[in-house]
């Protein structure tokens, strides 16, 4: 023990991070916001660490070739061990994920979390939304079968009746003349750098925010948010009625966290992967609406 | 300060140009007509005369990793002798493939209900235009046409640029 203590003195000394990390974990929050309607902004971070983990896991079988991805589809559902489970995992985390980032979007609203001094953690979290969003949508493409193939069709269609500029996004979304190769390799780079890229910088933003103005308290009728005096108000609360977020408050996020992935594991595990549905073939097509 | 602000704008500026232009590749190559061409479809005599088959064809633009993807399905109804029209499969609502139906003589999308006549005229449903139609040349008992871009509904829709629709 006294070896790992002294290399992590070591460690610590040149890196100067225990002490700013135990600052964050051990921040004041109000008492009653240690409360289950808090959890879920915490659950989304945990389903999008889900979500990079299966990710990468993914990506060391899958192919993104219009001509091969189905097929490493194939290799994935049948060939690799729990390749269908991490699979399925990562298609039942999105659709979590997309829920619990709504569920945490009402909670902040009916609270009032986004007044004042925290417009802009709303903000943010408004264009987390959209990246979630955009994960989803170019998730589903990845699979490229004929759902994601047609899929494609009804996007650049809609696209193509913006005006003026309709011609140049779709010929910019699918890299060529047709749906082929050159639009699932950009799709997969959207999916893959640019959009997750673009989510973790805003999650970082988003939590720090947390972090430096402390997490709202629980409304109470007729309470109002004064810009002259909300942060003094604050910072008294926490002090009289506070209490360090680690332990008091984070036994409950981290508890709803492992029932998240725990909803998430058995619905992969009873619902399977998602697709792939046929091969993407331009004169196939499943005959149902929005396929 | 403000020499160093200078030159590294003109370094960005510098290399802004190939980054710009390797990004807007696929637009500047669709507008050099590069990804049109007149494609075979087959034999005139494998159409049989009041028909409609579907029919498919190798896109003029293939890269290596499209596989299967370059083959583009299109409607090909034979008037009779050699008066032929070619449909682009996609619906021109949403870009659903259309099916033929020879019982009631319409075109029919899956997706939201879009119906077309036997010669690619707008019956009903939310297209608001008929089928995209391909222009068509015969040659030696050959059929061919001129494909490009996938067809979408919006104003410069590639097919309405080369020959205006029937529809």
């Amino acid at each position: 023990m006294r070896v790992i203590a002294a290399i992590a003195g070591w460690v610590d000394h040149r890196l100067q991070l225990a002490e700013p990390i135990r600052d964050a974990a051990e921040h004041p929050v109000p008492r009653n916001t240690a409360s289950w309607w808090y959890v879920f902004g915490s659950a989304a971070l945990v389903l999008f660490c889900l979500q990079l983990v299966t990710g990468v896991l993914l990506a060391m079988v899958y192919v993104p070739s219009a001509d091969e991805a189905w097929s490493s589809l194939q290799a994935l559902n049948h060939q690799v061990a729990f390749g269908w489970f991490i699979r399925a995992m990562h298609g039942w985390g999105s659709n979590f994920m997309v829920a619990v980032v709504l569920i945490h979007m009402t909670q902040v609203f009916l609270f009032g979390a986004y007044k004042f001094p925290r417009e802009l953690t709303w903000i943010v979290g408004v264009f987390l939304l959209l990246t979630t969003l955009g994960m989803a949508f170019t998730g589903q493409i990845m699979r490229f079968d004929e759902d994601a193939y047609w899929g494609l069709g009804i996007g650049v269609s809609i696209a193509s009746r913006i005006p003026v500029a309709g011609a140049t996004i779709v010929s910019l979304m699918l890299g060529g003349p047709i749906i082929a190769g050159a639009t699932l390799s950009r799709f997969f780079t959207l999916h893959v750098f640019v959009v997750p890229g673009t989510l973790i910088a805003l999650v970082c933003l988003h939590v720090l925010m947390v972090l430096k103005l402390g997490i709202n308290e629980w409304p109470m009728p007729g309470r109002l948010v004064r810009r002259a005096t909300y942060e003094r108000e604050y910072h008294e609360l926490t002090k009289t009625d506070g209490a360090p977020f680690v332990p008091y408050a984070v036994w409950k996020d981290m508890f709803f966290a492992a029932f998240i992935l725990l909803a998430v594991g058995a619905c992969a595990w009873y619902f399977g992967p998602f697709g792939p549905t046929g091969p993407p073939r331009s004169h196939d097509h499943p005959g149902r609406p929005e396929a | 300060m403000k020499l160093g602000m200078l030159f590294n704008g003109l370094v960005a500026a510098t290399l802004a140009v190939p980054i710009v232009r390797f990004l807007l590749s696929s637009v500047t190559l669709g507008l050099e007509n590069v990804y049109s061409a007149w494609v075979p479809l087959g034999r005139v005599s494998e159409f049989p005369e009041g028909e409609t088959r579907l029919a498919t064809f190798r896109h003029p633009f293939v890269a290596p990793t499209d596989g299967k993807t370059a083959d583009v399905a299109c409607w090909v109804r034979r008037i009779e002798g050699e008066q032929f029209q070619v449909f682009a499969v996609n619906c021109a609502h949403l870009g659903c493939p259309v099916r033929w139906f020879p019982q009631s003589g319409l075109f029919m999308c899956p997706c939201h209900g879009g119906a077309y006549y036997r010669d690619g005229s707008r019956a009903s449903g939310p297209p608001e235009r008929g089928l995209f139609e391909y222009p068509i040349k015969i040659t030696g008992g050959t059929i061919t046409i001129h494909a490009g871009e996938l067809p979408t509904p919006g104003p410069t829709a590639a097919l309405d640029r080369v020959r205006p629709p029937c529809a």
